[in-house]
């Protein structure tokens, strides 16, 4: 096909406009969401936590989580009198269909469930060259996998292990804390999943959300607080033994 | 002019490397996505395409805005903490097609267990049962109510 020179010259103003909307890409889904009056995080309360499985399921059902990876998890922690400082942990398959009966009741037992912990000052953001994962103006860590390389900077920094790389996808992939989900008034799927309300949303800038009266009376603890992540993911009866 | 005398080649390298700087520029200013910046070192559009991802759990407000009955009874009981979904899975394409997606109802007899299945690891308090003992491979519906568990609560719904 011969294109005249007048042909290209009307084209190309029309080429110009489809390739900045390209560019623009979609617009934000949740109009009545405003990013700066939320602060995510999350409150587990270990002494609830009966290690069903159930957020793990939930996490992978509502975001396609391959089988093997998790973007959380549950570890089952069983601390010996005589060494304290160096508990047992399992987690089959990351605690998806629970855990094998345990039956020395003298013995001290619990479950952690695990996810990113959305950290104010994260490591994994800090390390990307190529600037495809940030934490969001409302306090959730995320990876905009359209730019993301793979190269798994990230999931080396993360001193929580909470990222992989997609094995199809081949980019970084994490919990989003359902971020399709809080920002439509809904709560996370493992929260939404939680038989015992074990794990709660929380945010942190609404001053009428359930945690800021937790947090009055309760003392709780973040993981690795030594590594200074400003991690948002609050545990309440947690061991010293965790790592 | 003594000084630039000869210098012609400089000023034609110094001239390709001022043309080459330009291109980079427009380069730049059209394959750098627009919202990249807009709150950070990152891409800000990012942020709405996360948020546009499907919902698979519809959440317990959504079932208790059809199923009231169901929600009055479970307040009552042991269970009234226990949203909908955490033993009847995701199913917001039930709560978008009500109609054509149906629900299947959930084996109580493996379902139950995965929560008070007796373990030394859960904690103390929790209500737990060994399923040996406890029944003889009759379902737990026969003798509890799910949405509102207690032997006195009468079997199914």
């Amino acid at each position: 096909m011969k294109i005249s020179r007048r042909q290209i010259l009307i084209l190309l103003p029309a080429a110009a406009v489809a390739w900045e909307s390209v560019l623009a890409g979609t617009p934000e889904d949740a109009p009545n969401y405003k990013l700066t009056d939320h602060w995510w995080g999350m409150l587990i309360d270990i002494s609830k936590c009966i290690g069903c499985g159930n957020c793990v399921r939930a996490c992978q059902t509502e975001n396609d989580v391959p089988d093997r990876y998790f973007r959380t998890w549950v570890e089952r922690y069983h601390v010996s009198d005589e060494n304290m400082t160096e508990p047992e942990v399992i987690s089959p398959d990351g605690g998806k269909e629970g855990f094998p009966v345990a039956q020395q009741d003298d013995k001290k037992y619990f479950f952690v469930p695990k996810l990113c912990n959305h950290c104010a000052d994260s490591p994994c953001t800090q390390v990307c060259p190529v600037g495809a994962t940030f934490i969001s103006p409302d306090g959730v860590v995320l990876v905009d996998q359209t730019y993301c390389l793979g190269c798994a900077y990230c999931v080396q920094a993360c001193p929580y292990g909470c990222r992989y790389i997609h094995p199809q996808k081949k980019v970084a992939d994490k919990c989003t804390l359902c971020y399709h989900r809080i920002t439509k008034g809904l709560t996370t799927a493992c929260c939404e999943a939680c038989p015992t309300g074990a794990r709660q949303l929380a945010d942190l800038k609404n001053p009428h959300d359930p945690i800021h009266a937790f947090l009055k009376t309760h003392s709780v603890q973040v993981l690795k607080p030594q590594m200074a992540t400003g991690a948002k993911a609050f545990y309440y009866d947690l061991d010293g033994s965790v790592r | 002019m003594s000084v630039f005398k000869d210098a012609g080649h400089l000023f034609r390298f110094a001239g390709l490397f001022v043309l080459a700087f330009l291109i980079f520029l427009v380069v730049r200013h059209y394959v750098v996505p627009k919202s990249f910046g807009q709150y950070g070192h990152y891409r800000g559009n990012a942020i709405g395409e996360i948020a546009a991802r499907p919902v698979k759990f519809a959440g317990h407000e959504t079932c208790e805005t059809c199923h009231s009955d169901v929600a009055d009874k479970k307040k009552i009981g042991k269970h009234a903490h226990v949203n909908c979904e955490a033993c009847h899975g995701a199913l917001a394409s039930h709560a978008d097609d009500p109609a054509t997606i149906t629900p299947v109802l959930p084996d109580t007899a493996v379902l139950c267990a995965q929560c008070h299945r007796a373990s030394a690891a859960k904690p103390k308090g929790f209500p737990q049962v060994d399923p040996a003992n406890h029944y003889s491979g009759t379902p737990c519906i026969t003798c509890h109510n799910p949405h509102s568990p207690g032997i006195d609560a009468g079997g199914a719904k």
